[in-house]
């Protein structure tokens, strides 16, 4: 019964979604403002359709109901509860839920918490979402259906596989989902604008929240993503430059173009057309990755080819929704009207450089990732995009962009004084240098592009902070004074001056691990010993444990440092019987920030057992930095003038200007 | 997504039992050599996984492959004529970095033509914008007097 309601409500969704995406719209356009109304009440209800009968697939799984195929193919009786929840979204049938329940619920949200939203332009933005919505809905209901039932139900399922029984599966897709769909608002939004053909700097405060939430949680999806195949692969990867990776990189590329963007509009009321083009692109591309995931595209062509329907169905979606918006943008944009003009010396100057440089880096990623594709379709000849074409095109194109960075929030609106900037970024410049050179010569001999890599992440951290010492003047003032100033900073400053901070933090865990961690591979029997860095790590013995679902083979460790014990490591060989396969469970050991990691493989008939060592120094940062740069976002997105339904009023902005600190 | 990292690497350990990639019984004793195995091995693509080098890959062919380019080196070739040996081979299809020619110009071309292209499409429109100004109001305020002015309102509004 209750995976029924799961699909009865979802067939109701997809009903309401058509009513949604067609009546506010036809009210827009007609200023009836009865048909325009009936976008939030079923913003709501579409909320509520989907809630259910995502529920219902999830208490099909908590219940391990085996008589729904979905559920027997991917869950079983042994499995923590934790994993039979997270299974729900561990498959293609579940994701695509989980897909269309994020997307409808931030509809909900706009629908909630839009009050002050102009009527036509919330009713054509929710209208739009409804599109996006029926048109998911329609996809998992025609070749997707999770509610599938078996007619003899069977009494196990088969188990979900082993290397998504991680607390990863939990974090990883939810994150990655929240800021794909986030980017949905933002379309939704830019195509409203461009239906009425009408666009001002209200759209741009309205929008960049929702710009900034999408962009904090992909930042953080593709960051523990990237951790979680760091510890679960087993060899300490952190990035491979993987098809799948690619699609979440771009749409954070292009979000985090939009984000700076969208502040040039907001401010000065320039970028129009731009940043609408990059609210429809930054989507477009997450669609993309949906499709590039989800169809199985990556793995042949001649793999998509045989399996077609939902690949052809997505592709459909594909062309419909980028190729619509492209479209309308092309005989739209004309109408908007530019406004706000500035110098190439100045903050709009510099957020300019850093769309340019960001977009052609985000182009790069996408040219490399389908290239392949392309080529093999057009010419039938097969050749392989790696990581050395992404580390030879990215890196330059990110190297200009890194050393730009710290100047941008010091340069004036309208018009900048690069010299003054400069100057002002002298003590940053200054210890970048000394971390380069310093770094130079103690790893003489050792990768010679590193130190300079060290070097700018010093500068774009230091700039950070010069640009928070600048506004606060807390060299120049007493430190009551200064503590006042930095209270009464807006809080979207700190929140620059955090991301950026991050984005350094994390470019020196890069480049530190890249260039400086090493590896040690050997075959070790009971009590011998391997060094690494400063560490030796004496293997103990093999003990045996036993899983809800699986059994573990843990080789044990100690770990000296000049001759103290300083702990255990147990990394382990997971056996999951009902499958038959393995995994490998790496042991880490942070110190500090860098880390220990250890991963087993099957022991030899002589009973010594292959290792692989590594010491990852500084590697923490990389993820650390990631944190950062969410709560830079975080920061931002509470500073009142940008809080969801309290833009600034009106009156505050004209007659009270001493109250706005300068910028 | 390592969902579907995830999932190309459960169809890679459904046909092996082995734990790693390189694994220790391969490496050759001479530590000179094995670094230069190594360094090869990463420019190498595991024909049969996603997106892996041989250096990374546990599927057996990756095996055979590093085998195979320890062999050579033993046999005294050179990083290029093992490099060219397994691609006359395996063809191109095997290196992670694909070579410049007619079937990749687009490829390595379009980065720095890319960032041109971008340059230019924001001069031109500068320009076009500079000069669609209406004359009457760019003739009446020269850029200098511009700044001047918004000056005096500032310092007006923040007394």
């Amino acid at each position: 019964m209750i995976p029924e309601i799961g699909h009865y409500a979802l067939m109701l969704a997809l009903g309401v979604a058509l009513i949604q995406g067609t009546m506010p719209i036809v009210g827009a356009r007609s200023n009836d403002p009865l048909l325009m109304s009936m976008a939030v009440p079923a913003a709501l209800a579409q909320f509520v359709f989907v809630a259910i009968s995502f529920l219902a697939l999830a208490e099909c799984y908590v219940t391990s109901d085996f008589s729904v195929f979905n559920v027997y193919e991917n869950s079983n009786t042994t499995m923590p509860l934790i994993y039979r929840l997270t299974s729900v979204w561990g498959n293609h049938e579940g994701s695509m839920m989980l897909w269309v329940s994020i997307l409808v619920f931030f509809g909900a949200l706009v629908a909630l918490f839009g009050t002050n939203l102009p009527a036509a332009l919330k009713a054509n933005a929710l209208g739009v979402q409804a599109w996006i919505a029926a048109a998911f809905e329609l996809f998992i209901l025609t070749t997707s259906n999770p509610f599938l039932r078996i007619p003899n139900a069977p009494l196990e399922g088969q188990d979900l596989n082993p290397i998504l029984q991680d607390p990863g599966l939990a974090f990883h897709p939810p994150m990655l989902y929240l800021g794909y769909v986030g980017f949905s608002i933002t379309f939704s939004f830019a195509i409203a604008a461009l239906l009425e053909g009408r666009i001002d700097a209200a759209w741009a405060r309205w929008v960049r929240p929702w710009v900034l939430a999408a962009w904090m949680c992909l930042t953080l999806g593709i960051a523990g993503g990237s951790y979680w195949s760091y510890y679960e692969l087993g060899w300490g990867g952190f990035w491979f430059w993987d098809p799948v990776e690619n699609a979440s990189l771009m749409p954070w590329l292009a979000g985090t173009a939009l984000l700076h963007s969208a502040v040039v509009m907001e401010k000065r009321e320039a970028l129009k057309v731009w940043t609408v083009l990059l609210a429809i692109l930054a989507f477009s591309l997450s669609l993309m990755g949906t499709f590039l995931v989800r169809s199985g595209v990556l793995t042949s062509v001649h793999a998509f080819a045989t399996d077609p329907s939902r690949g052809i169905f997505i592709l459909a979606i594909l062309i419909v929704f980028i190729g619509g918006a492209l479209s309308l943008f092309a005989w739209r944009a004309p109408l908007l009207k530019q406004g706000g003009l500035f110098a190439p010396i100045s903050r709009e100057g510099a957020l300019v450089f850093n769309n340019l440089f960001l977009v052609t880096a985000c182009a790069t990623v996408l040219i490399g990732t389908l290239y392949p594709l392309a080529l093999e379709a057009l010419t039938k000849e097969k050749i392989s995009v790696g990581p050395p074409f992404f580390d030879a095109t990215f890196g330059p194109l990110f190297i200009p962009l890194m050393i730009a960075m710290p100047f941008g929030p010091l340069l004036g609106w309208k018009r900048g004084d690069l010299v003054g900037a400069a100057q002002r970024l002298l003590a940053a410049a200054l210890l970048g240098a000394v971390a380069l050179a310093a770094v130079f010569a103690a790893t003489r001999g050792g990768p010679v592009l590193a130190p300079f890599g060290v070097g700018i992440a010093v500068f774009v951290m230091a700039g950070a902070v010069t640009d928070v010492v600048e506004r606060t003047m807390v060299l120049r003032l007493p430190p009551r004074a200064a503590l006042a100033r930095a209270i009464g900073l807006p809080r979207s400053i700190w929140g620059t001056a955090f991301a950026h901070f991050g984005i350094g933090v994390s470019l020196l865990g890069i480049v530190s691990v890249t260039a400086w961690g090493s590896e040690h591979l050997a075959e070790v029997k009971q009590g011998g010993s391997l060094n690494i860095a400063q560490y030796q790590v004496t293997f103990g013995g093999i003990l045996n444990r036993n899983g809800s679902n699986y059994q573990d083979l843990i080789g044990h460790f100690t770990v000296r440092r000049g001759g103290e014990l300083i702990g255990t490591m147990e990394p382990s060989r997971r056996t999951f019987p009902d499958r038959g396969m393995a995994t490998t469970e790496a042991a880490l050991m942070s110190r500090g920030v860098s880390q220990l990691y250890l991963s087993i493989g099957d022991p030899n008939k002589d009973g010594s057992l292959p290792v692989r060592l590594y010491f990852k120094p500084y590697v923490l940062l990389i993820w650390l930095g990631a944190l950062l740069m969410f709560f830079g976002g975080a920061l931002s997105l509470s500073d009142r003038r940008l809080r969801v339904g309290a833009p600034r009023p009106a009156k505050a902005r004209t007659a009270k200007p001493a109250l706005q600190p300068a910028e | 997504m390592k969902l579907f990292h995830a999932l190309s690497l459960f169809f890679v350990l459904l046909v092996s039992s082995h734990a790693f990639a390189v694994e220790p019984d391969e490496m050759l004793s001479n530590p000179a050599l094995e670094a230069r195995a190594r360094a090869i091995s990463k420019q190498l693509r595991c024909m049969v996984c996603q997106n892996e080098s041989i250096d990374e890959s546990q599927a057996p062919l990756a095996r055979d492959l590093r085998v195979l380019v320890r062999q050579r080196i033993m046999a005294g070739d050179s990083d290029t004529q093992i490099i060219d040996f397994l691609v006359s081979r395996y063809g191109e299809f095997i290196l992670l970095k694909p070579p410049l020619s007619w079937n990749t110009l687009a490829l390595w071309g379009a980065p720095p033509a890319l960032l041109i292209l971008g340059i230019l499409m924001i001069v031109v429109v500068e320009r076009r914008r500079a000069a669609g100004r209406p004359a009457a109001e760019a003739a009446h305020l020269s850029a200098a007097e511009e700044a001047r002015l918004a000056e005096i309102l500032h310092t007006d509004t923040a007394a």
